[in-house]
């Protein structure tokens, strides 16, 4: 019997650390012992952007979806489902307390999403380079080779539209022409995978889900620029996508995709990877060069430009992940079809890492223009446990937050910078009534003073007397006047800085000073945290009045600061109170007071 | 630093895997950061002495060896516990709780954070996102712990300790 069902495993970071590769092999030696592997095929895959409800295993052709598969669900799985035909239904995924049941969940997370980058991730075996094949992978390649000339893949992706989508947004076509303009003996191809927004993981899940995708870009990228040779700039914190990399340069260089005279074209290019080594300030081109060359990795000052002098003095072009893994679709199905999608200045889709206060977080990939609120309600599922939507933070450390008026902003580069976040590198992060917007912004000035590299002063100084600022305020010792104190340093440290990290690195505090000033105003002239997250200016206490004594929150007090007898009212002792919250979440009687 | 100083503390040993990797790299442009990885994977961290070694066999000087090692976090100059448990302290993990996973570690341990308990069983280490954001927040030793509660913590310590792998 031929094969006729497909069992789908996620055998991405997020599902493995659940122990997705057991239900791999469960399922695999279930599948034997029903006699039923020649007809069922169990394939693992990348990730299918749903990491929160892992392990996943999907079947085809009926679609169904299950979650949080654990290894010994495996059998049975196989043998009610994949030999009987009868869902398992307490583990299928549901929707608010509902079944989605056949296939209807994909339609509820998916409906609004349009994947080209993602294209295989959740569908194809990464580690088989053949499953990469059969769905057109390598054609745009091919295409390139033999039907175009270098010149004409420039003008294909020029006129595609496409920019960067790590973050600066440069068209991705004009940065490949002005590296084959400068004459030079070598150029470089560069794929930018350092991916250090943290909080966004859409390049890891790529590399993991679909290596050839990027592989393949930078084999046509180096073709239209005329380089021999590209590297992998990715972090050593990602060592399953380090793998799979290598594991698919290996296939594609014993297939002739890869290394000398590719395809019998006379084209040669090889590939290296280099590990990053857990420095933010790397992912800026001018540093992430100057750690491949083995050094610090410091930004340089643009000019001279990559494209110009780049990697040891030759022209080169650093692309991000997703970036490349459009490329190859674009080569096979044409500028024109790749530039119908999207808004008039930013073109295709993008990849976001949806977290937060959310729902059904995960990775989702929409066509630009899509608005926020499409990707928080209708993707994302609305705000988790019925809690008010606050803001929704993007561009990560280099970003801004946005209140709920700017919900229906479509999602290009142009409007999002309009009001005054940035598209970033796609980490979305939404936060609820319980998020305190200074101690959030708080947390990212933290980020980038420590990420800092110390080159350059406005970064260096301007950073640290930023933070200090904030700590100052979320401590109830801020006035009116640090509050302009801080847009001047902010707007200097975006003038001066030697590199976008400073540059950047005031935009989270000048973007919630136009948008939430009054929640600043609290901290400052009530010393009043109205989130209740800086622990700093607020107390526990217990409602006498309320507590019907049962004794919980003394017990769950780490710091047995909580006394009384049974059956009458608990106290806590302010002086030993470490703020931890944890009577607060322990008291079913709203009987713990937080002001 | 004179030649008799360095003389005097002991040569460790480097793997075969290791020597081979140094012998293939070290005439590669820009490869003393993969070599570190390498030295790193060996030992844990990298042992002054190793350091030195390396300096010798690639013919860089420690001062750039320094250089680099200092400027990237990854890159550890004490050894670390024999588990050492990262703690995600990524924007995801902090809105949900990472930061108090990360105090009721300490407080458990009674270590700090690049701190190593007396035994050598532990050390606490606070990473920025290690892209598992879906399981926030999230702890890493070994393997991955999405979703983490502070109640959680014993128990896997308790495995951690007993060498078994996970829980
Ligand atoms: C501080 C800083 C961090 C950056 N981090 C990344 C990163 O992690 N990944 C990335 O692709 N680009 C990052 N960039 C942007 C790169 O400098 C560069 O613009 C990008 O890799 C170009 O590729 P693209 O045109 O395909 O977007 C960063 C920039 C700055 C200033
Ligand atoms: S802006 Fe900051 S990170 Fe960039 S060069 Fe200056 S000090 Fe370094
Ligand atoms: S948990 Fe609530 S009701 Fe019980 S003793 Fe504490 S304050 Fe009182
Ligand atoms: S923020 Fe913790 S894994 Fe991404």
């Amino acid at each position: 019997m031929a094969l006729n069902q497909f069992c789908l495993v996620c055998g991405g970071t997020g599902c493995e650390s659940r122990h997705s590769d057991a239900v791999y092999k469960n399922l695999k030696s279930a599948a034997e012992e029903l006699g039923v592997g020649n007809q069922v095929q169990v394939v693992k895959t990348g990730c299918f952007g749903f990491c929160e409800k892992g392990p996943i295993v999907k079947i085809l052709p009926d679609e169904s979806f299950y979650v949080g598969v654990k290894p010994e669900d495996a059998h049975q799985i196989m043998a009610e489902h994949l030999v009987k035909g009868l869902p398992v239904e307490h583990l299928l995924h549901k929707t608010h307390g509902h079944h989605s049941g056949w296939g209807e969940y994909a339609s509820q997370l998916y409906q609004k999403q349009v994947r080209i980058v993602l294209r295989n991730c959740g569908i194809i075996d990464p580690e088989d380079v053949q499953e990469y094949i059969s769905r057109d992978g390598y054609a745009g390649l091919e295409k390139a080779l033999f039907e175009m000339s270098p010149t004409e893949v420039i003008a294909e992706v020029k006129a595609s539209g496409l920019r960067g989508r790590g973050g600066a947004g440069f068209p991705t076509g004009l940065k490949w022409e002005n590296t084959r303009k400068t004459v030079s003996d070598q150029r470089y191809v560069i794929c930018n995978a350092d991916e250090g927004d943290p909080g966004a993981y859409m390049d890891r899940s790529t590399l993991e889900g679909d290596p050839h995708s990027v592989l393949e870009a930078m084999t046509i990228a180096g073709y239209a620029m005329g380089a021999s040779q590209g590297f992998i700039y990715i972090r050593a914190e990602y060592p399953l996508a380090i793998h799979r990399l290598e594991v698919a340069m290996q296939q594609s260089r014993e297939m002739g995709l890869l290394g000398k005279d590719i395809l019998g074209s006379g084209f040669d290019f090889a590939i290296e990877i280099r590990l990053g080594a857990g420095a933010f300030v790397c992912g800026e081109e001018t540093a992430l060069m100057q750690s491949i060359e083995g050094n610090r990795g410091m930004p340089q000052p643009k000019p001279p430009y990559p494209s110009e002098s780049g990697l040891w003095g030759k022209p080169t072009a650093i692309n991000n992940v997703e970036t490349l893994a459009n490329i190859p679709v674009i080569l096979l199905k044409g500028s024109a079809w790749f530039a119908s999608i999207g808004t008039p200045t930013s073109k295709g889709t993008k990849v976001f890492a949806l977290t937060g206060k959310i729902n059904n977080s995960g990775l989702v990939e929409v066509p630009m223009g899509t608005t926020l609120r499409e990707i928080v309600y209708d993707i994302g599922g609305g705000i988790r446990g019925g809690k008010a939507f606050k803001a929704v933070q993007s561009g990560g450390p280099s970003g801004g937050v946005l209140p709920a008026q700017f919900l229906d902003t479509p999602i290009d580069y142009e409007s999002l910078t309009k009001v005054g976040s940035m598209m970033g590198s796609g980490g979305l992060i939404v936060l609820d009534e319980d998020d305190c917007i200074v101690d959030v912004v708080k947390f990212y000035l933290d980020f980038s003073v420590e990420e800092s590299c110390g080159k350059c002063a406005p970064c260096r100084i301007g950073g640290r007397k930023l933070l200090n600022l904030l700590t100052k305020i979320t401590k109830g010792k801020g006035t009116r006047a640090d509050i302009e104190t801080m847009r001047q340093i902010g707007f200097a440290m975006q003038r001066a800085s030697l590199c976008m990290l400073g540059g950047t690195t005031p935009n989270p505090i000048l973007s919630t000073l136009k948008y939430f000033e009054n929640e600043y105003l609290e901290h400052i002239d009530h010393q009043h945290c109205p989130a209740g997250k800086c622990k700093d200016l607020i107390t526990y206490s217990v409602l006498a009045s309320k507590c019907i004594g049962c004794t919980v929150c003394a017990r769950k007090c780490p710091v047995n600061c909580i006394s009384g007898e049974r059956k009458s009212a608990h106290f806590i002792d302010p002086a030993k109170c470490i703020k931890c919250g944890a009577c607060y979440e322990a008291c079913k009687f709203e009987a713990i007071l937080v002001s | 630093m004179s030649a008799s100083v360095l003389d005097k503390v002991a040569e460790p040993e480097f793997s075969p895997h290791l020597t081979q990797f140094i012998k293939d790299w070290k005439d590669k442009p820009g490869s003393l950061i993969m070599i570190l990885h390498q030295l790193q994977q060996q030992f844990g961290y990298l042992p002054r002495a190793a350091i030195l070694k390396l300096s010798r066999e690639i013919n860089l000087p420690l001062a750039k060896i320094y250089g680099v090692v200092t400027f990237y976090h990854y890159f550890k100059l004490t050894k670390p516990g024999r588990n050492n448990i990262q703690v995600c302290m990524g924007t995801a993990c902090y809105l949900k709780g990472g930061e108090d996973l990360l105090q009721e570690l300490e407080n458990m341990l009674g270590i700090g954070v690049n701190q190593v308990t007396e035994d050598g069983e532990f050390s606490i280490e606070s990473v920025r996102c290690v892209g598992c954001c879906g399981l926030a927040p999230v702890a890493v030793c070994g393997t991955v712990f999405g979703k983490l509660v502070p109640e959680k913590l014993p128990e896997i310590l308790g495995k951690l300790k007993a060498g078994g792998e996970q829980p």
